[in-house]
């Protein structure tokens, strides 16, 4: 294992070192000392590898991410895994607003609370969070899932598209176009996987679906008094 | 941006240190905002008298013999102690209203920082590893404190512009944001009688909470009733002789992180702020929510007794 000591050697040590490992690397275990929420800690990686960060990360921890297991033993600042392609982050803690923004794919785990805005614009990316979020999760969300195990605040999945919401608690409201949705078999399944998966504590028959009633689609000339 | 810190202190022992350690905490969030930096600190008890904190651009000038001009005019007792561009002056409680009112004949070009028992407010233009060192506030001791290093959008940077901003006796503020509503409620709030200084938007937060604690509401009220009728971005952090309280706006876009011990409670705008604290590892670490008044004091029953003088 490769150990790293980011108030000693630095940010941008820090990031040069871990993008340049490719997928060949023989380094493929990482542990970053001292972070101290200092902000874009693993930032832009793009191999196989695993960094254990000990402590809690400030703004953009694993932005950018591709195939990376970012492990955050402590807790996330905003914006961690920013436009998130793969790979995988878990955090220990809780989360700050807007967790996975705008991400592509992988899966970002929250052991504790994501704050606002979780998932805002999410295109792909798979959120899991044993605690709650905060108000205005997934706005805009269009493609992925977000599986909450404890509540929602207000406006979840307010203007979304085809993302997938999973609340196993309560939602404080559901944003403007976002409704109750039927679990079906399939929805069932995905959950156990992701469940299993994740480590998280729930069982897939206690959730919730909610997602695009799609009237926001098209234009309505009847809404045009509202503009 | 700007960045915001507070520290609120549980435990005696660490008073010597309050100046040390929210100077530290404070030179932690310098690049969220180089614009000019301010701290609150609230000292010892001053028994009966109250501090005046003032501030020239031309100290050696307008701090000479200030003390003895004010002695004659007050008929008491005035203290001075300058540190670079501020003066502290200690006098009767009673008698602080005349001083500050014979002040701007006196010393026209002399601002008023701060007023209150406890409270003293330094704030300059510069960076706050700088303000800090010229006002030596990393020797002073107090029981809470709050600080703020400025990215300027609503007024311009000036000493005045500077947080923290004081509108009534030992209550101070500083924000980060920016309200869109401060031009007409400063109107308003001036037709009212409130006394308000500058252009600056969160002067005009500052003076509505004093305004609404004047009017007979607790703290926690005046904060309540701050998410109905300020609007704009906001995460106050507010201090009184007794305590300190958090609110952020339901939008809250601007980050707050708290964290409490049996020492302490502590805030800042990113954790960064918080990480050298004693006993941070085992702290229970939060972010405040929106739309929610945060109060903690060193009186017994917080919230509901808290008044302003």
């Amino acid at each position: 294992m490769q150990s790293f000591d980011l108030e000693a050697q630095g940010l941008r040590a820090l990031n040069s070192t871990l993008n340049a490992q490719s997928t060949e690397t023989n380094q493929t275990v990482w542990e970053v000392t001292n972070p101290k929420g200092s902000h874009a800690i693993a930032v832009g990686l793009d191999a196989p590898i695993e960094v254990n960060v000990k402590g809690s990360t400030g703004y953009y921890c694993g932005g950018m991410n591709k195939q990376a297991t970012i492990h955050v033993h402590g807790s996330a600042g905003p914006g961690t895994g920013e436009n998130m392609m793969s790979g995988k982050i878990i955090i220990e803690g809780d989360a700050s607003q807007y967790l996975g923004a705008t991400a592509h794919g992988g899966l970002i785990v929250v052991k504790g609370n994501a704050s606002s805005r979780c998932g805002i614009s999410m295109k792909g990316v798979n959120i899991v969070v044993q605690g709650n979020i905060g108000h205005m999760s997934a706005f805009m969300g269009q493609s992925g899932n977000l599986v909450v195990c404890g509540d929602a605040g207000d406006a979840l999945g307010d203007s979304c598209y085809e993302a997938r919401f999973f609340v196993r608690g309560s939602v404080k409201s559901l944003g403007a176009d976002c409704e109750k949705k039927e679990m079906r078999p399939e929805h069932i399944e995905f959950l156990r996987e992701i469940i299993a998966e994740s480590g998280v504590d729930a069982k897939p028959e206690e959730f919730t679906r909610y997602g695009s009633a799609r009237t926001l689609y098209n234009f309505d000339v009847d809404n045009a008094g509202a503009y | 941006m700007c960045g915001i810190v507070g520290l609120f202190l549980k435990d005696p022992t660490l008073e010597p240190m309050l100046g040390d350690m929210l100077t530290d905490m404070l030179v932690t969030m310098t690049d969220r905002g180089p614009d000019s930096a301010g701290i609150a600190i609230y000292g010892a008890e001053t028994n009966g008298n109250a501090k005046l904190t003032v501030q020239s651009d031309t100290p050696d000038a307008d701090f000479s013999k200030l003390d003895n001009d004010l002695r004659k005019l007050v008929k008491g007792k005035v203290e001075m102690s300058t540190k670079d561009t501020h003066a502290v002056l200690e006098m009767q409680a009673d008698q602080l209203d005349i001083a500050r009112a014979a002040l701007s004949n006196l010393r026209p070009n002399v601002r008023v920082m701060s007023r209150g028992d406890t409270l003293e407010i330094y704030k300059e233009v510069g960076l706050p590893k700088d303000v800090a060192s010229r006002f030596d506030v990393r020797t002073m001791s107090g029981t809470h404190g709050i600080g703020h290093t400025r990215m300027a959008t609503e007024s311009a940077v000036t000493t005045m512009g500077a947080h923290p901003f004081n509108t009534g006796p030992d209550q101070c503020l500083v924000h980060n944001g920016s309200l869109s509503n401060h031009n007409s409620l400063r109107r308003r709030l001036r037709r009212l009688g409130v006394h308000i200084e500058t252009e600056n938007d969160t002067e005009v937060g500052a003076a509505y909470l004093t305004w609404r604690m004047q009017e007979g509401s607790t703290l926690g009220q005046a904060m309540e009733s701050a998410l109905e009728d300020l609007d704009g971005f906001f995460t106050f952090v507010v201090g009184t002789k007794d305590g300190f309280g958090v609110v952020r706006d339901p939008i809250a876009c601007k980050p707050a992180v708290m964290a409490e011990t049996d020492q302490y409670v502590a805030f800042g705008s990113e954790y960064r702020a918080l990480v050298n604290l004693p006993g941070i590892e085992t702290a229970r670490v939060w972010e405040p929510e929106p739309a929610t008044v945060y109060f903690w004091s060193h009186n017994e029953a917080p919230t509901s007794k808290e008044k302003a003088a």
